[in-house]
């Protein structure tokens, strides 16, 4: 893995009024790593990934993404990331070539590269066949891989995965894991959070919020050993009992 | 909770007081060249009544039409030059009555009443000097003599449907895509939001031009409701006001988190002082103060009054101006208010 940092935050913080969403958060991301991103519900992930993704603004601290300042250079870092969110985001009446054609149309790609890679992608998904059906008869395991497919359809350096995996099966969620060690395997940086543990154990590294605050990151097996456990589950039990802040 | 509690008061302050067909205080115009005891009495008697309120007196028969252009005049009361003599003389006599039927209810309630307080003079002249008077009233309907419903609903029509067209149907694709996530993953992609909005708003502004285009050929070809005015001034307003109900759909847009909620707001908020407030169903004038006031907030009164001049009285952009320019404010107002709320950044 290489040591080429691609998402940088220092004292990243974010307060919507007297609520601190997110708590002066510290960390690097390397290029073409599977950064987990941990916590219960309410601990400030979502908040924390919006701030790197150009959807919503520090209160304070410091931010970069492929290089590009948070604050300042937003538009150049959404030319870099794809993002994916827990609902799939996908145009449920449109075919599946329309749906990838119009998400790779917003990101500016020739007619000639969209249609090359298209096929590339639906054999790859096995989804030839289906290519001039509505997503909406797709199962959800489909249109799942299919909205990941689509979110780094543009090639960008750094993907977020908001709770991907939400309602999937577990085969489906291994086989969508396999598709995310393929894309860190060309070079993508993947931003992932998930409040599965097991699949927090397929992270290179993986960080732990807990009230808006980092308060573990480390690899998988150097968190079991520190916590003295033997499963991300009872490292994550551990961490999040001493959780103030309540789920909403 | 506040919806069950208060709309009950609501509708009935506002069916109880505001919306009557009942006509007041209408501003009407007198042409007395004759100026004696009778048609003194008589003119008295109009204002006396709660029905009417002589605005302007006129001198001439040439100032008729240009003020029922103006508007403010919903019906003028013309005498002949020699009304008293002509009563005692002959015992007869001529009163002429024109309204401004654009408004064909109000128009019919309006020479209703004015024949009601003539024959009540007539009637007492009559028996108290025991002379079988006789006033003849004339009535003449101006832009619309047939005194025909249509060309009254055309000009609300047109409001409605572009209203709903583009206000509810603009809001509602916006918010289903925010609810699907889809506008998440535009708003992250290097898409400018302006232009995200503009894709929005352009197949409704289509959508909408061609309807202008049905409801028109339709009132023309079908319900003989005659484009007296600048086809081209009425399509221009019709396009002004498609653009405002569209700004009012992306303000509601940006507002509502749910479908549902947009669909609420574009009703209540829009659709229901559309039909109540804009002049279409009911007579604003006669509108107690409070709602008279909040008519002026609402866009369709202004595009209504405009379509009505334009189409029906045929007047120009020198009538309509003011109207123009209300909608345009309106325009700028809600469009920048719109623009402020869609924050690329969400938070």
């Amino acid at each position: 893995m290489s040591t080429d940092k691609v998402i940088t935050a220092e004292q990243l913080t974010k307060r919507f009024g007297d609520f601190t969403a997110v708590d002066a958060i510290s960390f690097d991301v390397y290029k073409g790593e599977i950064f987990g991103f941990l916590g219960a519900n309410g601990a400030g992930k979502t908040t924390a990934m919006r701030m790197l993704s150009g959807l919503s603004m520090p209160t304070s601290g410091k931010a970069s993404v492929a290089g590009f300042d948070v604050y300042k250079e937003n538009e150049k870092i959404k030319q870099n990331i794809g993002y994916m969110s827990q609902k799939f985001s996908l145009y449920e009446d449109l075919t599946v070539k329309e749906n990838i054609r119009f998400y790779a149309g917003i990101y500016g790609k020739s007619d000639q590269f969209i249609k090359e890679k298209t096929a590339l992608v639906l054999e790859q998904l096995h989804l030839t066949a289906e290519g001039n059906k509505l997503v909406k008869s797709l199962p959800l395991g489909w249109k799942q891989k299919l909205a990941f497919s689509v979110a780094i359809f543009h090639e960008p350096q750094i993907v977020f995965l908001d709770e991907p995996t939400g309602g999937v099966d577990p085969v489906t969620r291994r086989e969508f894991w396999n598709m995310i060690y393929l894309a860190a395997e060309a070079g993508i940086t993947v931003f992932v959070t998930t409040h599965y543990m097991d699949e927090a154990e397929y992270c290179n590294r993986v960080s732990i919020m807990v009230d808006g605050r980092i308060d573990a990151l480390d690899t998988p097996e150097q968190l079991k050993r520190t916590y003295g456990v033997t499963s991300m589950d009872d490292v994550f039990l551990k961490l999040a009992r001493k959780a103030v802040r309540s789920a909403d | 909770m506040f919806i069950l509690l208060g709309m009950p008061v609501v509708q009935i302050i506002i069916f109880g007081f505001a919306l009557t067909n009942e006509v007041k205080n209408s501003k009407i115009a007198i042409l007395d060249p004759s100026k004696d005891a009778a048609t003194t009495s008589l003119i008295a008697q109009m204002e006396a009544s709660r029905y009417f309120e002589v605005d302007q007196v006129i001198h001439s028969a040439e100032e008729i039409e240009p003020i029922f252009k103006k508007g403010k005049i919903k019906l003028a009361v013309i005498f002949p030059a020699n009304f008293n003599e002509d009563l005692q003389h002959f015992n007869k006599a001529q009163v002429q009555l024109i309204a401004d039927a654009s408004d064909p209810n109000v128009a019919n309630t309006l020479t209703n009443y004015a024949t009601a307080v003539i024959m009540d003079y007539q009637n007492r002249i009559t028996s108290d000097r025991k002379l079988p008077y006789t006033i003849n009233t004339e009535m003449r309907m101006l832009y619309n003599p047939e005194l025909k419903g249509a060309y009254n609903f055309v000009p609300g029509v047109m409001a409605m449907v572009l209203l709903l067209v583009c206000t509810m149907m603009t809001a509602i694709t916006i918010v289903r895509e925010k609810e699907m996530g889809t506008m998440e993953i535009m708003l992250v992609s290097p898409m400018k939001p302006f232009r995200i909005v503009i894709a929005k708003a352009v197949p409704y502004l289509l959508l909408s031009s061609v309807n202008i285009a049905s409801i028109l050929l339709l009132s023309v070809f079908v319900l003989d409701v005659p484009i007296n005015g600048s086809l081209v001034l009425l399509v221009f307003e019709s396009l002004l006001f498609t653009l405002v109900s569209l700004a009012l759909g992306l303000l509601i847009s940006s507002k509502a988190e749910s479908q549902q909620t947009a669909m609420f707001i574009s009703l209540v908020a829009l659709f229901l002082p559309t039909v109540m407030l804009s002049g279409f169903m009911f007579p604003v004038e006669n509108m107690p103060l409070p709602l008279r006031t909040v008519s002026n907030i609402v866009p369709a009164k202004w595009y209504y009054s405009i379509v009505k001049s334009v189409m029906i009285k045929g007047i120009g952009l020198h009538a309509v101006w003011k109207e123009t320019l209300i909608l345009m404010g309106m325009l700028v107002f809600f469009l920048g208010l719109a623009i402020k709320n869609f924050k690329i950044r969400l938070a």
